[in-house]
């Protein structure tokens, strides 16, 4: 991937919705595809995330930085229900998620990465997307315990469109690779595709970029873009490594302490004194 | 032999199972015919079929779900009574043909077993790892004992049933089930080729599942809880279908043994045999059809064979200590590493690997 | 009203037994996170060394016990060392059937050394019955030894893991094993000083069981283990006192059962106990969750 066209959208001008955040414009007179308010969890007397408000539009990417420990991941997975929130809704396209289960969530159009990779180690690269297909090519279990013709035309497009996937990062020549052997870059790339073929509308990168290299790093930024391009979908992701947080993401929103401290473009958080001081800490100030 | 090649690995292994199988049925009948076969041995062919049957049920557990089961002894004896009593009811009822009595009798073990696996798995499966094995060994038990209680025989007016109480108040007839003393007076109509046949039925059920959409989210399940709720898949329902489909060959390999002797008691079917299925499955390798077979088999014979009887009372002592190693030997990290760099070709299977 | 009494005390009298078992179990499962299925086996082999030493050697009981002890507790360390140390970065399923592995060992090695005949185990308690309410209520000497040798190994293990050095080491090696280390604890030594607890408890456990049922053959540990680690997870897995109290209320329930209930279907009775609790309460009445961390 060299000559990556830039993303096919203007550099984003950004409005405020109500209560919530602000959203790109060309998304504005869309329902926001993800829509969070005063989202909060405990644990055990511990407040880890509280009032975390928060609105995506349909094809925004979005940031989500602060420091270690701030509760970024906690935030995934109250978005996704591995954690059930103390308190607040998460809308997804309008639908609130209250009482439903992970794997609702996914079917509401949710997919994710994990910050410490969970790939299906023994099973195939192929097999790992195949599972990640798994509510899309559909077909009953009794069909392919006897091999009836629903299960042939059935693997079939499951893997042809398996590989098709794996082509957005090059990796059809890996396909009968088994997962867990493959390079770390590799598994996170793989971790992406298997995301995608859930078919989301919104897809959840919880440090895509650990442990890459700047040329590797560049690379997956281009590819986030061409995800959101070619799939027309909102993508959120939280990330350390800023250059491509401020290269590729348009709304940023910073948390620190499980609170949201600052919102807004990359030039703005970067000129933001609250971002600053939370990164560095307070500078004394001279008498 | 060209298409082979460019086979899937996975449809090719399932291809070499079946013809082996096949090649070994074909070579035993052979001996047979030839006469060349000890009575012991041949006194040994149904049984072994079974216990094949059951290490491929149990690897569908234990090896693709994940999930330690040290029940799955319990299955086969609620498929060995329900299957002797439909035998026997059908024998009484005029039925004359073996054939078909032998095959109702599995399909009504297998049915009634996945019934029991169902009503097991579904409190059972809300536990993982350790309570999970706890919780299934106290349900094995359970309906071993539940078993010693039951009293079942057959007249001219239908099937009569009694729990705790031996008295069936029958005019004539026969005694089908009696307490503790398991099944009685049983007419033996299992036969090595109905064996064979239920282990390629066994082999296609388990390769097939494996190799399909539902078996990919039950490996999935296995290798990453979590991940595999967060790509939308009902993680329970998946654990839940192996957990029957094993219950239901088990059943079958029940019904089959049942009607292999005149009279099989209930403690026949105790938390010791369900142990020895895993040990099977364990030194045919997690997840490895035809290593269960071959481990069954084997297993199941070598003590019959004249040089090894001396050391029958070192049998279990000796699967003891195997089961160690081996898994010693497959998880270990230095030991693993030795074997790796002694057999390159050999799989490694890296379990914890994903946090 | 007197039988009930009756059942009561021998109800409390197992129980007692079950929590000196569920000690072993949730000790090493709070430390090690693995379930010792050998732990049982430890039993039934301190059982028959204190068998042994008085059928044949006719040393005197309490000589007998201390023999038990030291060698489950030897055995403990070396079965920990041996089987279960190697599987430390494993996956539990592995740990598991290693486990199970190591109770089969031990249970088909006892059958080839003392063979799979009942043994008649006599009683080292000396102390006599103690009669009550006219003589309608019988409170045995075993029932008494073994009720005290409860209390007092509760306590003992109480002091021992709040007030000592060594104790404080196990229970952060519980919380968590790296920071532990870094803390400057040989994990390995603590984890190996568990088991030896744990196995030395087994073999009271053991000794006592046997004493009040003078009967003794190889699988007599196992079903009493499955037992007891329910008890562990009834009272919280983790929790001294829960494995009190679960020991007392498993003990209690089963001899009323096969009293009040059915004594055919006694053991179906427990078991369905035992599913119960591990389905209703995983957490223990005196445990607390703790959740997956993702």
């Amino acid at each position: 991937m060299s000559e990556q066209p830039n993303s096919s959208y203007p550099k984003p001008k950004l409005v405020p919705v109500p209560s919530t955040n602000i959203i790109p414009e060309r998304d504005i007179d869309k329902r926001p595809i993800l829509e969070c308010r005063h989202l909060g969890v405990d644990f055990g007397g511990l407040t880890a995330v509280d009032d975390f408000n928060m609105a995506i539009g349909r094809t925004e990417i979005a940031g989500l930085i602060g420091p270690n420990g701030a509760g970024k991941t906690t935030v995934f997975n109250l978005l996704t229900r591995v954690y059930q929130p103390t308190r607040g809704t998460v809308m997804i396209d309008g639908r609130d998620t209250a009482g439903k289960s992970t794997a609702q969530v996914s079917h509401m159009g949710v997919a994710r990465t994990f910050q410490n990779i969970r790939l299906f180690g023994n099973l195939t690269v192929e097999d790992n997307v195949k599972v990640g297909l798994h509510e899309r090519v559909k077909y009953s279990a009794l069909s392919g315990v006897l091999r009836l013709p629903s299960y042939w035309r059935r693997e079939r497009e499951a893997h042809e469109r398996a590989l098709e996937l794996l082509s957005i990062f090059d990796m059809q020549d890996m396909a009968d690779h088994q997962a867990g052997s493959l390079p770390y870059g590799a598994q996170r790339r793989l971790e992406i595709v298997r995301a995608l073929a859930t078919g989301p509308s919104l897809l959840l990168l919880d440090e895509p970029a650990a442990g890459m290299n700047p040329s590797e790093t560049a690379e997956l930024m281009n590819n986030i873009r061409k995800i959101r391009d070619t799939f027309q979908i909102a993508i959120m992701l939280i990330e350390h490594d800023m250059n491509l947080v401020m290269g590729v993401c348009e709304g940023i929103c910073v948390l620190n302490f499980g609170r949201i401290i600052a919102k807004g473009t990359p030039d703005d958080i970067q000129a933001n004194p609250a971002v600053i001081e939370a990164y560095l800490g307070k500078r004394k100030e001279a008498q | 032999m060209n298409r082979l090649r460019t086979m899937k690995p996975a449809a090719r292994q399932n291809l070499i199972s079946y013809t082996l199988v096949t090649a070994a049925y074909l070579v035993i009948r052979l001996l047979q015919g030839q006469g060349m076969l000890s009575r012991s041995i041949q006194g040994q062919l149904v049984p072994i079929c079974c216990y094949i049957v059951m290490a491929l049920s149990l690897n569908l557990v234990v090896g693709i779900s994940g999930e330690l089961s040290l029940g799955h002894a319990g299955f086969m004896s609620v498929g060995a009574f329900s299957g002797v009593a439909a035998a026997v009811s059908l024998e009484s009822g005029g039925v004359g043909s073996p054939a078909v009595r032998l095959v109702a009798a599995m399909a009504v073990g297998a049915v009634l077993a996945a019934a029991a696996g169902f009503i097991v798995g579904v409190p059972a499966l809300r536990l993982q790892g350790d309570y999970l094995a706890i919780v299934t060994l106290a349900f094995g038990q359970i309906i071993v004992n539940i078993l010693q209680c039951v009293y079942l025989g057959v007249d001219a007016g239908g099937l009569h049933f009694n729990f705790l109480d031996a008295e069936l108040h029958m005019e004539g007839g026969v005694s089908i089930i009696s307490g503790p003393k398991g099944t009685v007076s049983v007419t033996k109509i299992a036969s090595f080729t109905a064996g064979f046949l239920l282990i390629l039925v066994a082999l296609a059920v388990v390769q097939n599942l494996v190799n399909s959409r539902a078996g990919r989210a039950i490996m999935a399940t296995r290798d990453n809880r979590i991940a595999t709720a967060s790509v939308g898949i009902n993680s329970t329902k998946y654990r839940l279908m192996a957990f029957v489909v094993a219950a239901a060959l088990a059943g079958a390999a029940g019904a089959l043994y049942g009607l292999n002797y005149s009279s099989v008691a209930p403690s026949k079917f105790d938390y010791n045999t369900s142990i020895l299925v895993l040990v099977f499955v364990v030194l045919g390798g997690l997840g490895n059809m035809w290593g269960s077979i071959v481990a069954a088999a084997f297993l199941t014979a070598l003590p019959e064979t004249p040089a090894m009887r001396g050391l029958a009372d070192y049998r279990m002592l000796v699967y003891a200590v195997v089961l160690i190693l081996v898994m010693l030997g497959t998880n270990n990290p230095s030991v693993q590493s030795f074997l790796n760099g002694k057999l390159r070709r050999k799989k490694r299977r890296k379990e914890g690997a994903v946090k | 009203m007197m039988t009930f009494l009756t059942y009561l005390v021998s109800g409390v009298s197992l129980g007692s037994v079950y929590a000196i078992i569920a000690l072993g179990y949730t000790m090493v499962y709070g430390i090690a996170k693995m379930l010792n299925f050998a732990h049982g086996d430890v039993i039934m082999v301190g059982a028959y060394i204190s068998f042994c030493t008085t059928s044949y050697l006719h040393l005197p009981a309490w000589l007998s016990v201390v023999f038990a002890v030291a060698v489950c507790t030897a055995l403990g360390v070396v079965i920990e060392g041996l089987a279960y140390k190697p599987l430390r970065q494993a996956g539990s399923l592995a740990v598991l059937i290693t486990a199970i592995g190591v109770s089969y060992f031990l249970q088909n090695a006892a059958q080839l050394i003392w063979t799979s005949n009942t043994k008649v185990f006599t009683s080292v308690v000396g102390l006599p019955s103690v009669r009550l309410f006219g003589g309608r209520l019988t409170i045995t000497g075993e029932t008494i030894v073994t009720v005290l040798a409860c209390l007092l190994i509760m306590a003992g293990l109480t002091f021992f893991t709040g007030g000592t050095k060594l104790g404080k080491a196990m229970r952060a090696c519980s919380e968590d094993k790296a920071a532990a280390q870094l803390m400057g604890i040989n994990v390995n030594a603590t984890i190996s000083m568990t088991f030896a607890i744990g196995s030395a408890l087994a073999a009271v456990a053991g000794v006592l069981l046997c004493s009040s049922y003078n009967t003794l053959i190889p699988t007599a540990g196992a079903m009493p283990g499955i037992k007891a680690f329910t008890a562990a997870v009834f009272g919280g897995i983790g929790s001294i006192p829960g494995a009190l109290l679960g020991g007392l209320l498993l003990g209690i329930i089963e001899i009323f059962a096969s009293a009040y209930l059915s004594s055919e279907l006694s053991l179906a009775i427990v078991f369905g106990v035992l599913i119960v609790v591990l389905l209703v309460k995983p957490s223990g009445l005196l445990g607390r969750y703790v959740p997956e961390k993702v």
